[in-house]
C-alpha cells in the first residue's frame, strides 16, 4: 500500500543513511534536511557506522499487523555511536537476554511481507555485536 | 584435445571475500526423530536455518559487507553485483538490485541473479573473472546464497541449509588470492529439479550420486589438474561441493587428496548443505587460515548438471585483511539449536489460514 513512500526511503532503511550538519556538526538520522540541533540546514550525506548501545528496550508480545508472527521480538531505543538514536527491532537474541547498554550492530533484515503475493520490505535491525571493535 | 582452462588476458584475484551463515541450528535427530522414530542414519550432526526475517537477500547483504571490509574497496568501485541462487525470494524482481542498494553500489552498477542449481555461485565469480580480466572493470562481486528448502521428511530435509558467501573479484596485485586458472564441465543430467510452481524440489534418486555429483567434480577437477599439469599434492587445500559429508569425501579422495586437504573447508557437517554457497563457504574457512604462497582448488558442483573447477594461489596481503571482517568460524560458533517444532515454524512450513 506504501510502495511509494517505502521506495523514497529505502536507502536510509537499507544501510542508515543519515546526515551530517555543515553548520554545528551534529550527525542525524533520519534524515531530515534541518539539524535538530541548530536549526539550519543539514544536507550533507553521512553513512553511519551502525554501531551503538540499547538505551532501553521492551519486549512486544501483542503485535501490530504484519509482525504477529514475529512475536514475541524485541523492541529497543538505540543510541548511535555518532550520537542519533532510533527505535529499531532486535533481531538474533532471546528478549529475555537483552540489557540495557548490550553492544549491538546494524543488519539488513525482512521487516515486513505483504502476504503471498505483495512486496517484501527489508530494513535495519540491531543484533548483538559480534566482533570486539578495534581500540 | 585443446586445453580448455579459461585465464584471463589481466591477472586477477580475490580482493575481498566474505561470508555469512545464520544463527539457528538443526540436528538432523531431530529431523530422524520426527518422521523415523530415531531409526533413520544421519547425513551430518545439524544444518544452520536462517531466521523469521532472513532470507537470500539479507544473507547477501551481510556477506558482501564483509567482503567489502577485507577488499577495503568503496561500495562505488563495483562494477558488478551478481548473485547466483535457487532461492532468491522473487520470481521476478532482481535479488541483486537490493543488495547494490543495501550496500551503496547503485546505481551505476552491473545487477544480475544467476540460476544453475548449487553451481550458479561458481558461476558468476567466473563471469566476475571475465570482467575484471578483460579490463571492462577493476572490481567485480559474485555472491553464492541459498535458504534451500527440503520437502517435510525428505532425505534433503536432513541437510538442507542456509548461508552465503561473497566474493570480490579485482587485479591480481592486491588480491589475497591470485586467480589461476578454471574449468568448468557440463552436461544434461536430470538428477534434481523444481518446476516453477512447485514449493520443494524432486530428485532422480539413481541420478544423484554417480552420473551426477561425482562424474562432473572428479571429470572437472581432473582436467584441470592435468590442463594446469599439478599434481595432488601441490595443493594445500581442496573444497569441493558438500551436499552431505559422504560424497566431498569421496570425491576427494578419488582426486587423490588427503584428509588433511579437505578438512578445513569441509563444513557441511556442522552447517548443512548451503547449495549455491556451499563450496564458497568451504573457500572462505580455508581464506580465514591459509598461508601466502598455499594452492586451493575449489570445485563446484549444480544439478543439471555441471562443475566449475577454480584454482587459487594465497598471496601476502591474506594476514592485515583477514582480520577485518568476521571469520566463518565466528559465525559457525554463533549457534542457538533449535526443535523440529520451531523449525517448522522460522521456514514457514505452517499455514494458518
Ligand atoms: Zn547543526
Amino acid at each position: 500500500m506504501h510502495i511509494a513512500r517505502n521506495w523514497r526511503v529505502k536507502k536510509q532503511r537499507y544501510s542508515l543513511h543519515g546526515e551530517i550538519c555543515h553548520h554545528c556538526g551534529a550527525k542525524v538520522f533520519p534524515p531530515r534536511d534541518i539539524c535538530p540541533e541548530c536549526a539550519k540546514p543539514a544536507y550533507d550525506p553521512l553513512q553511519l557506522s551502525g554501531q551503538g548501545e540499547v538505551y532501553s528496550h521492551t519486549t512486544v508480545y501483542d503485535a501490530p499487523a504484519g509482525f504477529q508472527h514475529q512475536a514475541p521480538y524485541a523492541l529497543a531505543l538505540v543510541r548511535l555511536e555518532e550520537g542519533p538514536m532510533l527505535t529499531a527491532q532486535l533481531t538474533d537474541v532471546d528478549p529475555k537476554e537483552v540489557h540495557i547498554g548490550m553492544p549491538v550492530e546494524m543488519v539488513t533484515r525482512k521487516l515486513s511481507v505483504e502476504g503471498d503475493e505483495g512486496l517484501i520490505q527489508y530494513g535495519y535491525k540491531f543484533r548483538p555485536r559480534m566482533m570486539a571493535r578495534a581500540a | 584435445m585443446k586445453n580448455m582452462l579459461l585465464q584471463p588476458s589481466r591477472p586477477v584475484g580475490i580482493t575481498g571475500y566474505g561470508v555469512y551463515i545464520p544463527r539457528y541450528r538443526l540436528p538432523a535427530q531431530e529431523v530422524s526423530d520426527a518422521w523415523t522414530g530415531g531409526s533413520a542414519g544421519l547425513p551430518i550432526l545439524e544444518k544452520a536455518v536462517p531466521g523469521l526475517d532472513e532470507d537470500t537477500t539479507t544473507i547477501s547483504i551481510e556477506a558482501a559487507r564483509n567482503a567489502l571490509l577485507r577488499a577495503g574497496i568503496a561500495p562505488t568501485d563495483l562494477r558488478a553485483i551478481w548473485i547466483g541462487s535457487e532461492s532468491h525470494p522473487y520470481a521476478v524482481k532482481p535479488t541483486s538490485t537490493i543488495v547494490a542498494e543495501a550496500l551503496g553500489a547503485a546505481p551505476m552498477v552491473q545487477a544480475g541473479d544467476w540460476e544453475f542449481a548449487c553451481k550458479a555461485g561458481t558461476e558468476a565469480i567466473i563471469a566476475a573473472v571475465g570482467l575484471v580480466g578483460s579490463e571492462m572493470a577493476d572490481y567485480a562481486l559474485g555472491i553464492g546464497a541459498d535458504t534451500a528448502q527440503g520437502r517435510p521428511g525428505d532425505a534433503l530435509e536432513y541437510t538442507a541449509g542456509a548461508g552465503g558467501a561473497a566474493i570480490i573479484i579485482g587485479p591480481a596485485h592486491g588480491a589475497l588470492a591470485r586467480f589461476e586458472g578454471s574449468l568448468s564441465y557440463v552436461t544434461d543430467t536430470p538428477d534434481f529439479w523444481r518446476r516453477p510452481r512447485a514449493e520443494y524440489p524432486s530428485h532422480g534418486m539413481r541420478f544423484t550420486g554417480d552420473p551426477a555429483y561425482f562424474h562432473h567434480i572428479v571429470t572437472a577437477g581432473q582436467m584441470l589438474l592435468e590442463a594446469m599439469d599439478r599434481r595432488p599434492d601441490e595443493y594445500r587445500y581442496v573444497v569441493l561441493h558438500q551436499p552431505n559429508v559422504k560424497f566431498p569425501t569421496r570425491a576427494a579422495k578419488q582426486l587423490g587428496f588427503k584428509p588433511e586437504q579437505w578438512e578445513t573447508g569441509l563444513l557441511v557437517g556442522r552447517i548443512g548443505n548451503t547449495y549455491s554457497a556451499a563450496s564458497l563457504v568451504g573457500l572462505t574457512a580455508v581464506l580465514d587460515v591459509a598461508e601466502p604462497g598455499d594452492r586451493i582448488l575449489v570445485v563446484s558442483f549444480g544439478s543439471g548438471a555441471g562443475s566449475d573447477a577454480i584454482s587459487l594461489e594465497v598471496t601476502e596481503h591474506i594476514h592485515d585483511r583477514r582480520l577485518l571482517a568476521p571469520a566463518t568460524e565466528d559465525y559457525i560458533a554463533r549457534r542457538t539449536a533449535i526443535d523440529y517444532a520451531t523449525y517448522l515454524r522460522y521456514r514457514g512450513k505452517l499455514r494458518m489460514k
